[in-house]
């Protein structure tokens, strides 16, 4: 488990990266849920913490494919696969993330980039 | 509504007919496309697929098992709709009769006149022209890219980073200024010459020089010979051996003339895609929607709008116009070129003043708010992903 931040300091609305590889970010909806995902978009190089938060979702701040919170599943393209889900705790006003073990869906130009390929 | 034809099968047209779906229509749905390809992505094709970092595969819209149960006639172009007798005309003689219409033909690159037959010259719109040009830049050599627009930007930036000699050719005295204003189209313009390729500005191009050109009319190959300068209003000539014609694009409606839709610019469109003809709505580049914002019609070629506007359109045609358009969300666009995120929402034309918020113009990294009256109509981010989406969603939230 790995903390991410203290929950009063992650407002509703609001997301935190955290400096994990690749990034993971937790969300804070409107309604008081705490989701983590992956923090890059499955289509290009782009952080979801800085994507449009609605709802369960969230948008992604370059092409607009939103991504599920909950199932991690993409509604619309240009995005096609899934970002992986983390489990959240809360424990003492703290909040953990539970790293998924699957094997995270990152776009080719990262991708290449990790296997030491051109970016 | 029995049967729905989608005349166009990029983004817009593809978005419709989910849009349909998701809307709950089961009835017979064709897709009529001029090109032979499934719907793809054309960002890239200026970008990672130009620069060989993407492949075609990757462009495909449609993902891995969807089945929209639609039939595709790819191909072949549309060449008249029959309002009278509810039937799309295609070129090759057949017809395709409906009770709907969704009009998503899209735009075609403008050429210059003069340069037909001419190798080494290219625009760039679909996947056939992105191959082509992709193989030619592979060769290397001198590129002259005539128009500082996003295209013609974005491709300069890509055969910049694939070592080709660049220069930009660009008519108005600021590239962008149309979309960015004066003042934020020189600074985004100014990375090209923070790169080392070069930008002339405020001229025009006379035409294009090639070395086996004839005044003789067309050889039987079609082909004169290749590209070797671009000679330009002012008496240069400016050497190359590719040439890319990147000065706009126009709508794809000429085979609408005669059917009673109402032209102008494009497919005349209310706030919510409705034409002037019942059961026929209109998307993407090729349509000319009412911005109730601005007060007047404009014409929007962004992808997000191909994406998102078919959502209204497809439930107007489905409730038979009666429902009341809400008002969109401010048009957006990003633009990436020498490895800075540029995104812009709302309408710059409509500011009357610019102020940097955020980063300076020498850091190419601005966040620049347009105002009128004080209130924010626009807004542009460099490399400012996290506070671009504040700006915006401030922006959505102000003006609807």
């Amino acid at each position: 488990m790995i903390p991410a931040c203290r929950l009063v300091d992650l407002p509703r609305g609001e997301a935190h990266r955290l400096d994990v590889h690749p990034p993971v970010s937790v969300f804070h909806t409107d309604d008081g849920e705490l989701f983590a995902i992956d923090d890059t978009c499955t289509h290009q190089d782009a952080s979801l913490a800085d994507g449009w938060l609605e709802g369960r979702e969230v948008e992604c701040p370059l092409h607009a494919s939103k991504f599920d919170l909950k199932t991690g599943a993409v509604d619309a393209p240009p995005a096609k696969l899934p970002v992986r889900t983390h489990e959240v705790l809360v424990e003492d006003g703290m909040i953990y993330v539970r790293l998924s073990t699957d094997a995270p869906n990152l776009p080719p130009c990262i991708a290449a980039r990790l296997a030491g390929g051109p970016a | 509504m029995r049967t729905v034809a989608v005349v166009g099968a990029s983004l817009a047209g593809l978005s419709a007919a989910r849009s349909l779906r998701k809307q709950g229509y089961d009835g017979r749905l064709v897709l009529i496309g001029d090109e032979l390809h499934r719907p793809y992505d054309r960002p890239p094709l200026s970008k990672e697929f130009l620069s060989g970092t993407l492949g075609e595969a990757e462009l495909a819209l449609e993902t891995d098992g969807e089945d929209l149960a639609a039939e595709w006639l790819l191909g072949v172009r549309a060449a008249g709709l029959d309002h009278t007798g509810r039937a799309v005309r295609l070129a090759d003689g057949r017809e395709v009769h409906a009770d709907g219409f969704v009009i998503a033909t899209g735009a075609a690159a403008r050429t210059l006149p003069g340069s037909e037959g001419l190798a080494g010259v290219h625009t760039l719109r679909t996947l056939d022209d992105a191959r082509a040009l992709r193989d030619e830049l592979g060769r290397g050599g001198r590129l002259v890219v005539i128009g500082g627009g996003f295209i013609g930007a974005e491709i300069a930036s890509t055969a910049y980073a694939l070592g080709l000699d660049v220069t930009v050719v660009e008519a108005a005295p600021t590239p962008l200024a149309g979309p960015l204003g004066e003042t934020m189209g020189a600074i985004v313009s100014g990375l090209h010459t923070d790169h080392g390729v070069r930008l002339l500005c405020g001229v025009g191009v006379k035409g294009l020089s090639g070395d086996e050109r004839s005044e003789m009319g067309v050889p039987p190959d079609g082909v004169w010979g290749r590209v070797d300068a671009v000679l330009l209003e002012d008496g240069r000539s400016i050497p190359a051996d590719i040439v890319v014609v990147g000065v706009g694009a126009r709508p794809n409606v000429e085979w609408l003339e005669g059917s009673g839709v109402a032209l102008d610019n494009g497919v005349k469109c209310g706030a919510d895609g409705r034409t002037s003809l019942a059961g026929v709505v209109a998307v993407g580049d090729c349509a000319n929607w009412y911005e109730p914002r601005l007060g007047l019609h404009r014409r929007v070629e962004h992808w997000t709008g191909a994406r998102e506007r078919p959502d209204a359109a497809v439930a107007t045609l489905l409730a038979g116009g009666a429902v009341e358009p809400g008002v969109p969300r401010p048009p957006y666009f990003w633009s990436d070129q020498y490895g800075v995120k540029i995104q812009f929402a709302g309408h710059a034309a409509a500011a009357d003043s610019v102020t940097v918020e955020d980063g300076t113009a020498d850091g190419r990294d601005v966040l620049a708010v347009y105002r009128r009256a004080g209130n924010p109509v626009a807004v542009l981010g460099m490399n400012q992903p996290r506070s671009f989406m504040r700006w915006r969603k401030q922006l959505a939230a102000a003006t609807s």
